[in-house]
């Protein structure tokens, strides 16, 4: 569910991103002013917890209560990946493990949660290449905004009344869960198929998405429900029984959750509005015709209506029209010539080029390699 | 995810503790510049191939500038690579349209994307790693605290790091203790594994907070200090305009086509 950099537009990334950004820095100014408090000034000349300066600016303290929800989030975001190491087999060779957003949503609140979801992210994709940097914005909203906004509020909150435990809060659990994953995928498709990188039509892709992550999000769920239960067991005062500071009672969070889903999709959407009249458009259109042409490999028309596509949603992509059959480029007429003139002899110009500069890259770095070796132990 | 996996990223912090110039260059410059170069490379059309290839320099730089193996960078990417794959393996079944010939071979528009969506991947996939194995969390971290990313986040993320050893070390103690009273059968029922991974939360929360402690009783007060003070060169911004104006060049112009037309003399 991770989506790399390769398969997004680039204004589809940092539209997201910078929504994600907003909604990031909403969540921790709700966590910092529910982990802290005002210090009065002799308090901050005496107190222990110089960290609070660094973590929070100057005027104001960690409270006890403070100081262990940030480490609980510390511990909350490691164990969300290192609960990978462990699996239940679910039957037929296949097996499940935590994934986290509700989980995280659950023992810290939405807020903490998102915020956390949001480090694991940025660590998978720092040390594992899994999601891409500029992605990071379509997958903390695919995996953490889902979870953590509207599936908690809209699902968990209301439904789970009573202790961790009993069958009602494991439902709620289990039914969060499943949306929220739901949601996730559904995301993937409509920002991979908005960007246009990826040819696979839009049921196709949501044949391929929502069935699988329906079986993984009821095994989250699960998996969810039985972690809980057990530290609602052993050590219940670590969960939160009165409501979180930043979480609020009763209706506040849902009209949180959902004033900042408005907000963002409100932002994206007039965002794509402005750069992309027809983007919306396109996808729609995409959807329809995907439904009406049931075969995807044949006619030519679906071939055309592909091209068109191409061109309509990236008219200002390259250089088409100065260098046509180059190996980069496609020739775009949006009528009636729809193939590109094949020249062998600009097609081999093409690749030599391309072969030759990744030769050339790889000479030059290996320069620089032999370069640095030398000069780096005379700064040593 | 394997239990190994944490060594690896022990392996990145050691690659990180180098120093070669890539080291020494602002944390803030290499970020900013590998951010325009993912966004640069993700903005090529789908089918666009040989003008990609000149954009291999950057991650190449990186990675031989700061003497960083080839080996654990390659691993990852490919590790990571599923997803890709997945996604755009459908490409070459349903684009059939020719673009490209060599002799008697058809290239169709559907195997170019395909291979272009590999090649983006490569090259942000290697970038990133490039830029963390150069850099290193804690630099990253700070850096991003400069750059305006809110501090409880930033804490949040230099935790993460740091506890991922912590539990990763119980997560591996509590393993073994499964193995050993389970006698072969490799199954966790429901159950088990709900008391497994809480007891594990627990646990490793018992020791971070051990841990918090014995830091505070030594005086932590919250910084983490490096040894080399951020301090902005010249060559920061050199870095930063010499590759922003490198990565326009080379999206204006097909720089590997305008080489292949110049040596095989087929000037349009």
């Amino acid at each position: 569910m991770h989506i790399p950099d390769g398969f997004l537009d680039p204004k589809v990334a940092t539209g997201l991103f910078g929504s994600a950004v907003v909604v990031l820095a909403y969540s921790a100014a709700r966590v910092r002013a529910a982990a802290t408090a005002v210090a009065p000034a002799m308090v901050l000349a005496t107190a222990g917890k110089k960290a609070a300066n660094f973590a929070l600016g100057a005027r104001r303290v960690l409270t006890d209560e403070g100081e262990r929800t940030i480490y609980k989030m510390g511990m909350v975001a490691a164990l969300v990946f290192a609960a990978q190491m462990f699996n239940f087999p679910i039957g037929s060779g296949t097996s499940g493990h935590l994934i986290g957003g509700v989980f995280a949503a659950v023992i810290l609140g939405p807020f903490a949660g998102s915020i956390v979801i949001a480090a694991v992210l940025v660590v998978q994709s720092f040390f594992f290449a899994d999601g891409g940097l500029l992605a990071l914005g379509c997958n903390m909203f695919n995996m953490g905004f889902f979870p953590a906004f509207v599936a908690y509020p809209l699902i968990y909150r209301i439904i789970a009344r009573g202790q961790p435990g009993s069958l009602r809060v494991g439902v709620a659990t289990i039914a969060a869960s499943v949306v929220g994953l739901q949601l996730g995928a559904f995301g993937v498709v409509l920002q991979t198929l908005v960007s246009g990188i990826s040819e696979l039509p839009f049921h196709t892709f949501v044949l391929m998405m929502l069935p699988i992550h329906l079986a993984i999000g009821a095994v989250e769920g699960l998996a969810t429900v039985a972690v809980v239960s057990f530290i609602a067991r052993a050590r219940p005062e670590a969960l939160p029984t009165s409501p979180l500071p930043g979480t609020a009672t009763g209706i506040r969070p849902i009209l949180a959750g959902l004033a900042i889903a408005a907000m963002v999709i409100g932002g994206a959407a007039s965002w794509f509005a402005s750069t992309h009249p027809d983007g919306l458009e396109w996808s729609i259109a995409r959807v329809t015709g995907a439904e009406s042409v049931e075969a995807p490999e044949s006619g030519v028309h679906q071939r055309l209506a592909g091209l068109q596509e191409q061109t309509a949603f990236l008219p200002d992509y390259g250089f088409k029209q100065a260098e046509p059959g180059i190996a980069t480029t496609i020739p775009a007429g949006p009528e009636p010539d729809p193939w590109p003139s094949i020249n062998a002899g600009t097609s081999v110009s093409g690749i030599v080029g391309g072969v030759l500069t990744l030769i050339l890259a790889t000479l030059a770095g290996m320069a620089l390699r032999t370069r640095t070796t030398s000069v780096v132990p005379h700064n040593l | 995810m394997g239990a190994t996996d944490w060594i690896e990223i022990g392996r990145m912090d050691d690659l990180a503790r180098l120093d070669t110039p890539m080291h020494r260059l602002d944390a803030r410059a290499k970020i900013i510049v590998t951010l325009a170069f993912i966004g640069v490379v993700m903005s090529f059309p789908p089918h666009a191939l040989s003008a990609l290839t000149p954009f291999l320099f950057f991650p190449l730089v990186l990675i031989y500038g700061a003497r960083i193996p080839m080996g654990p960078i390659v691993k990852k990417i490919l590790l990571a690579m599923p997803f890709a794959l997945a996604v755009g393996i459908f490409n070459p079944f349903l684009d059939r349209r020719p673009v490209l010939a060599i002799g008697p071979v058809t290239i169709t528009g559907g195997w170019m994307s395909f291979t272009s969506i590999l090649v983006r991947f490569l090259l942000t996939a290697g970038a990133a790693l490039a830029l963390v194995a150069c850099t290193g969390m804690v630099r990253l971290a700070s850096a991003l605290g400069q750059l305006g990313v809110p501090r409880v986040f930033v804490v949040q993320l230099l935790f993460l790091h740091r506890y991922l050893f912590v539990v990763a070390q119980e997560g591996r103690n509590v393993l073994r203790s499964v193995t050993l009273r389970s006698s072969g059968t490799r199954s966790l029922n429901l159950g088990v594994y709900g008391s497994l991974t809480g007891n594990l939360l627990l646990r490793s929360m018992d020791r971070a907070t051990r841990v918090y402690r014995a830091m505070m009783a030594r005086g932590f007060d919250g910084e983490i200090r490096l040894v080399h003070p951020h301090q902005v060169r010249w060559i920061d911004g050199a870095f930063i305009a010499g590759w922003l104006a490198f990565f326009a060049l080379g999206r204006t112009w097909n720089l590997a086509g305008g080489l292949g037309h110049w040596l095989t003399g087929v000037i349009p």
